[in-house]
């Protein structure tokens, strides 16, 4: 027990960084993720194309490969993304470290987060979005009036499965030199040896509650727009 | 209905609203639309009638552009159709459409539906929107149903509502693809008096159907496609009773049987 209660702070500052990690990613994984669905299913051919590409690339490639590539071969070829350390609120500002391990996050889950849309899009009738195209309305306004909305209420279990694998996936940043809640596992797992179970439980508990969290937020959702339509 | 009458404006009949020229279509190597010559007028009502497959609704749809075409024109009001972009929406919204299987948007209300062209599109503000929406479901008889979402109503309502929804943006000419195909029986007629009132009231309508009765209360000219072909034009009496092409013959026959 020692270990949680003695460095309670250290257990929290790595949770702080695993939920800082997990909503800045998710955040941005959902708004680039839902244009990559929208240039998909778009009429400009070109668009089309790059976000196929994109989506093969980047789901079939393991997240650590993407870790990899962004952490040490960026910086390498002279992109340490280290600019935004300048970027600061008040006293608080990001780290190069936590910069790169969001876009790593990011551009990785954005790919499932189209695949997701783009189901939910497929999932709304053609007839829907030829009705507002007969109305007169633009592509942009038929996806943001008409097929998104619609689309948004298919696709929020699998969307939901796709951030919690996100807010797991957060934990390969340990090996990237972020002091998340896996790294501070293993840092503690090293400074009380014989706690190691109860130090595991206590990281497994802080997970099992983000991600139930996230499910409850999505149940919500899901319990709210049935209530609203039919 | 009455009340769906406007003013008894000049019968129009006259300048070309609608003009189809030299119009061919495929899809791959399909030919589906062949040859077609088709200048529709204002105030007129045209019903297209013909076996299924015969490339009627790709007849209706080029017309808005919901489908391109592969050679010839189509002007509207003495302009050629614009290929996308902003003016393409423009065009759609001069043009109203009504689907056979409704297409009323799920997640939307009744009300929100018919204002919803009006407000995105022409930049009408809500209440105003709202009050002229409100107006044209009282007329279509659906008023009371207004906050309801379009799963809760029966087809011919939604029908209607649709009908109402083409009519808030003020469009120039209807078109109608097999407007009463997929209602019940007892419902169809609730649909057809509305689209009578409105041909009676002067609006210039292309409409898809087999609906004898409608084309002969309401139309002023039938049109027989047959193989992507225009086969026979006529007024609705001489046509039915007095087919030219052995095509027609033989359609009407068929479906004068049931
Ligand atoms: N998107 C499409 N791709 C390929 N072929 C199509 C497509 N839409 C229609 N067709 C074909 O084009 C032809 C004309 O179809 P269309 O729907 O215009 O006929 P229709 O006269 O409206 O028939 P129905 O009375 O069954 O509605 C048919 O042979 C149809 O199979
Ligand atoms: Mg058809």
């Amino acid at each position: 027990m020692e270990a949680i209660t003695t460095d309670f702070d250290l257990y929290l500052k790595g949770f702080g960084l695993t939920v800082g990690l997990f909503v800045a990613s998710g955040i941005a994984s959902l708004v680039f993720g839902a244009l990559l669905a929208a240039a998909r299913v778009g009429p400009i051919s070109v668009l089309a194309k790059a976000s196929a590409a994109y989506v093969t690339l980047f789901r079939n490639t393991p997240l650590l490969m993407i870790f990899i590539f962004i952490a040490i071969a960026m910086p390498r070829i002279g992109f340490t993304f280290n600019f935004v350390e300048e970027i600061r609120v008040g006293d608080w500002n990001i780290s190069g470290f936590f910069f790169r391990a969001c876009l790593a996050l990011t551009l990785y889950t954005s790919a499932f987060v189209c695949e997701a849309f783009r189901s939910g899009i497929n999932a709304v009738p053609i007839g829907q979005a030829e009705a507002a195209r007969a109305l007169g309305l633009t592509f942009g306004q038929n996806m943001t009036n008409i097929v998104m909305p619609q689309a948004l209420r298919a696709v929020v279990p699998p969307l939901t499965s796709v951030q919690i694998a996100l807010a797991k996936n957060t934990s390969v940043a340990a090996a990237f030199g972020i002091a998340e809640a896996t790294a501070t596992m293993r840092l503690l797992g090293n400074r009380y040896g014989d706690q190691t179970v109860e130090i595991f439980f206590f990281i497994a508990v802080g997970y099992i509650i983000i991600v139930e969290i996230v499910a409850l937020g999505s149940y919500a959702l899901e319990r709210r727009w049935k209530a609203a339509a039919r | 209905m009455t009340a769906l009458e406007k003013e008894p404006t000049t019968p129009a009949q006259g300048e070309p609203l609608v003009v189809l020229s030299d119009v061919q279509k495929w899809y791959g190597d399909l030919h589906v639309l062949k040859d077609i010559n088709l200048t529709v007028h204002r105030g007129e009502v045209v019903v297209v009638i013909g076996p299924s497959g015969s490339g009627k609704s790709t007849l209706c749809r080029t017309i808005n552009r919901l489908e391109t075409i592969g050679e010839g024109s189509i002007q509207l009001d003495g302009k050629p159709l614009p290929e996308e972009g902003k003016a393409l929406a423009n065009l759609r919204a001069e043009v109203g459409m009504v689907f056979q299987s409704f297409n009323l948007f799920a997640h939307k209300t009744i009300l929100e539906n018919v204002t919803l062209g009006p407000i995105k599109v022409r930049g009408v503000k809500k209440a105003d929107a709202d009050a002229k929406a409100q107006e044209l479901l009282d007329r279509v008889g659906v008023g009371h149903q207004a906050a309801k979402y379009p799963a809760q109503l029966s087809g011919g309502q939604q029908q209607r509502v649709a009908i109402a929804r083409a009519l808030a943006m003020e469009p120039k000419v209807m078109l109608f693809d097999e407007p009463t195909s997929a209602l019940d029986p007892e419902m169809i007629s609730e649909v057809l008096d509305v689209m009578v009132t409105l041909a009676k009231g002067g609006m210039t309508m292309v409409v898809v159907t087999h609906e004898m009765g409608f084309a002969r209360t309401a139309a002023d000219r039938v049109v027989f496609m047959a193989d992507g072909q225009i086969v026979e034009e006529n007024t609705p009496e001489e046509f039915f009773t007095n087919p030219q092409s052995p095509r027609a013959q033989d359609f009407l026959g068929k479906i004068l049987k049931h």
